[in-house]
């Protein structure tokens, strides 16, 4: 991907390189968008956006919606890839969502981050932006009492312009197909369930972020190769420069001072997490798909473990699961910490 | 209490001037006079709605704007122009109040007045000497006095830096001005406007302002020091409540610290989140028939804010995770709680890990760190917190593996360990101080005896073991180790099992009932035989220790070479 090769180019340079690429890249890939409908004129200087890629989530999409509403985010800038099943029609109706549509490979395009990271270079500059998928919700300390601009005035006051929340993979107790998930219904009344302290953690020093795994699907679907898991470090929340850019998924970004969301003399900072509600009845239905389409990383061969997984009948419950309640909960295993904000 | 307290209030406006509107508002409701410094740097065009919500509101004023930065005397300077107009403007103030646009009232302001009243002579004001102090932020305690600082800490950080350094280097130091004692303390007072009007008034005020202009955050020791002059009665506690994080900022006020703050008794916080709407909306407490006394008790509210100071700087010990990940040597506890590690005991004992699952309260697993698995206790696929028992997994990242274990887990964790398990965290379980060792070197040799393996694969296996043994006793003999580290070796060991097992055992749970009877031991015939073969080979055995086993017949062999 880089685009220097094996040369000997120290890595601050290479770095800014890349970087540049990356915006580069996003910026001539920016014609695949076709916008569907355009409200970002609706967008307010201090508003806090949020950026999807979405494909066929039509039943997920109305409590996504308001859940991030209800958060605070003001606007959602979605990319819809080429869905046939009404998503897009219902998220142009939507008056706080902005649409383009493509039916460009997402895999060629970084999967869909080229297609993001040109929404963020244009729309998000100045904002605080939350890049996330349709079935990642995010948790944040004090989330129950404190709005999501109450967490960025603190950001923004403390000097951070990135804020982490690990991927916390979530799990229904029994087949994952047993209940059925409704339109509208929040997806944690069935998949409630996750595992504590199961995340593995190393650093990469060049980019300089944390590269965590574990959790249930390492667990159930990578046991033979543990090391390909699925990465759970995200960096979703970030103070938009057109500077920045994301280098892959919204795992680690550039320049590499944003990735330093943690800290390395003992104390804690503040984090949250995503909760992922990908393990619902849509999910065997949506694996057989992606795999038909190969369209996702390393040859989608997470969804190729997760279909032959499933066929097996698996449940990814297990007696040491637990079954959530609040971010408190999460925050006493050390999944998440307030850090100072107190 | 014949004394009338007037009171007149100083309020300092940054931004948010609706909020900052509003507390003028409750101010002049409950009272007093309030004169609006804002801050220069906000525009003419946002001061227009500020102006028209507070029309007709008797005792508003405002006085002339400077451009005010964090740190620098232009605070002071507004806060002296705005206590100056105040005064000519109503000269019949006794007290002057000193608060910014974001401090909320959280007592009505008719409690406030009526605890001034209760000692109308008394300026409160926190004023600790410079010299004393260990909490400003930065390292600069006598230095803000000592040295010169022309620039600005936020915008001209690398010249301030820089400067600092150079006037270090040179020696510099500047004389207080005479008879000043340099104090420190809370930006936020509350003055008798008499003694407001001695420090405007001063004689000296230009020689004290000329050195002020120049010295480091001068809003929180100007009148700091000056009142120490002037005033008869300091009580040296501010009535805002303000703390203040690692960094120096102060901590936001948000909704879910109502019953905190209300319990806390004290008159005015800093500073409120401005779209903390159902914060706003509970404070200020309405007046009640009697005005309430009772002055602020700030305790819990400072314990609350100090654990999470604590959180931040220290965090939880033996924690890694997303915002968390300690430099080697810096984790403020490797792991989260005291755990043992027996090595040697389940080749002497088979069963050693039943016969102490009986013995002790913990949970007793076996090799955590095989080769082959995690052997958690009962030996599950999932172990404690959902940690899988694949080694692969585990050897990734041993360490988070284990910290994970002992933190996940309610009871104390005891495992055992071996030569033949992964050896990635010698230097780890060596320097922390929750880690009880008990080892017996040499033991491995005794599984060998009877696994019928050919001689020269039991050479190699025990030259490989040995190796990694005299490896993990060379970390566990350095000047660095912090664990607690009982060594035998096997000879010794044998020679009295019952004693140091009692021993073992109590040390790692002292409520433990005395042993008294050993588990199956290992058959050891042929142990001898097989340490002649492997000296003759070539390879000297160096860890079972001197005069195996303890037969009869080698007595006598042993006396006989002596």
């Amino acid at each position: 991907m880089t685009p220097l090769g094996r040369l000997p180019v120290p890595d601050r340079i290479r770095r800014r390189v890349e970087r540049q690429y990356l915006i580069g890249r996003a910026v001539r890939r920016r014609r695949v968008l076709h916008g569907v409908a355009d409200r970002t004129a609706l967008i307010q200087p201090k508003d806090i956006l949020a950026f999807v890629t979405q494909r066929n989530e039509r039943i997920r999409l109305p409590y996504f919606l308001d859940y991030y509403r209800n958060l605070g985010v003001r606007h959602f800038l979605f990319v819809d890839n080429a869905s046939d099943d009404g998503s897009g029609d219902f998220l142009r109706e939507q008056a706080d969502v902005s649409l383009w549509w493509t039916d460009s490979s997402y895999k060629r395009h970084r999967f869909g981050m080229d297609w993001i990271n040109w929404l963020l270079l244009r729309y998000g500059r100045g904002h605080w932006c939350l890049t996330v998928d349709p079935d990642e919700f995010l948790i944040y300390p004090h989330c129950d009492t404190r709005p999501l601009d109450a967490l960025t005035d603190w950001l923004d006051a403390s000097g951070r312009p990135s804020f982490p929340a690990m991927l916390l993979d979530m799990y229904p107790k029994g087949g994952i197909e047993d209940q059925i998930y409704r339109e509208g219904q929040d997806p944690f009344e069935i998949a409630r369930w996750f595992d504590p302290a199961n995340y593995s953690i190393s650093k990469n020093h060049y980019l300089g972020n944390l590269w965590i795994q574990g959790g249930p699907r390492t667990r159930a679907f990578f046991s033979y190769d543990p090391l390909t898991g699925p990465a759970l470090n995200k960096i979703p929340l970030v103070k938009w420069h057109w500077r920045y850019a994301y280098v892959s998924s919204t795992h680690m970004l550039l320049p590499r001072g944003l990735n330093h969301v943690y800290d390395e003399s003992g104390g804690e900072m503040a984090s949250g997490s995503l909760l992922h509600a990908k393990f619902l009845s849509t999910f065997a239905q949506k694996s057989a798909e992606e795999l038909d389409r190969r369209q996702h990383y390393a040859n989608s061969k997470e969804y190729r473990a997760y279909h032959s997984g499933m066929q097996r009948g698996t449940t990814l419950w297990c007696s040491e699961s637990r079954e959530y309640q609040d971010w408190r909960q999460l925050e006493d295993l050390g999944l998440i910490s307030r850090g100072n904000w107190a | 209490m014949t004394f009338q307290v007037r009171l007149g209030v100083v309020l300092l406006c940054h931004d948010d001037l609706d909020v900052a509107a509003r507390m003028a508002r409750i101010w002049a409701d409950g009272g007093a006079r309030v004169v609006i410094h804002v801050d220069a740097k906000v525009p003419e065009t946002r001061l227009g709605p500020m102006k028209a919500a507070l029309a007709g509101l008797d005792g508003v004023m405002y006085s002339r704007r400077h451009r005010c930065d964090w740190g620098r005397f232009n605070l002071v300077r507004a806060t002296q122009d705005a206590a100056e107009a105040l005064l000519n403007e109503y000269p019949d103030i006794t007290h002057v109040y000193l608060a910014s646009g974001a401090c909320l009232p959280l007592r009505p302001i008719a409690d406030l007045i009526a605890y001034l009243a209760a000692d109308p002579r008394r300026d409160h004001i926190e004023s600790v000497s410079a010299h004393e102090v260990g909490w400003a932020v930065g390292g600069l305690n006598e230095e803000r006095f000592t040295l010169y600082f022309p620039f600005d800490w936020r915008r001209q950080r690398w010249l301030f830096d820089r400067f600092v350094e150079w006037q270090r280097r040179l020696g510099i130091r500047r004389r207080l001005p005479r008879g000043l004692a340099p104090h420190l303390g809370a930006q936020w007072w509350c003055l008798t406007a008499e003694t407001l009007r001695l420090i405007l008034k001063d004689p000296r005020r230009d020689e004290f302002d000329r050195y002020f202009r120049l010295s480091w955050i001068p809003d929180e020791s100007y009148f700091q020091t000056l009142v120490r002059r002037h005033s008869v009665d300091v009580e040296s506690r501010s009535l805002t409540l303000v703390q203040f994080d690692h960094q120096g900022r102060p901590y936001q006020l948000y909704d879910d610290h109502i019953r905190l703050l209300e319990e806390s008794r004290c008159f005015v916080a800093r500073k409120a989140w401005p779209r903390a709407a159902k914060l706003m909306a509970y404070f200020p407490r309405p007046v009640t028939a009697h005005a309430d006394m009772s002055p602020p008790q700030p305790a819990r509210f400072q314990r609350m804010i100090n654990r999470t100071v604590l959180r931040r700087v220290l965090g939880r010990p033996g924690l890694y995770m997303q915002s968390r990940y300690p430099r080697k040597d810096a984790e403020n506890g490797k792991t989260s709680a005291p755990y043992a590690v027996f090595q040697g005991f389940s080749d002497v004992f088979p069963e050693f890990e039943t016969w102490l699952t009986d013995r002790v309260s913990g949970d007793v697993h076996g090799h955590l760190f095989g080769p082959e698995g995690v052997e958690f206790a009962g030996l599950p696929e999932i172990g404690p917190g959902a940690i899988s028992s694949n080694s692969m997994l585990r050897d990734h990242d041993a360490q988070g593996f284990l910290t994970a274990l002992i933190r996940i887990t309610t009871r104390m964790q005891i495992f055992q360990f071996s030569p033949r398990d992964n050896q990635a965290l010698n230097w780890f379980i060596a320097t922390d101080p929750n880690a009880h060792l008990i080892v017996v070197t040499g033991a491995w040799m005794l599984p060998l005896l009877q696994s019928g393996m050919p001689f020269d694969d039991i050479r190699r296996v025990t030259a490989l073991l040995q190796r990694a043994e005299i490896e993990q006793l060379d970390v566990l003999n350095s000047v660095w180790v912090k664990a607690r580290v009982q060594i035998h070796d096997l000879s010794d060991f044998l020679s009295r099992p019952l004693a140091l097992l009692d021993e073992a055992v109590r040390q790692i749970d002292p409520q433990a009932a005395p042993v008294t009877d050993l588990p199956r031991m290992r058959d050891l015939t042929g142990l001898d035989d097989l340490l002649r073969r492997l000296r003759n080979s070539g390879l000297r055995p160096r860890l079972t220790g001197d005069g195996l086993p303890l037969t009869n017949i080698d007595d006598g062999q042993r006396r006989n070479a002596e």
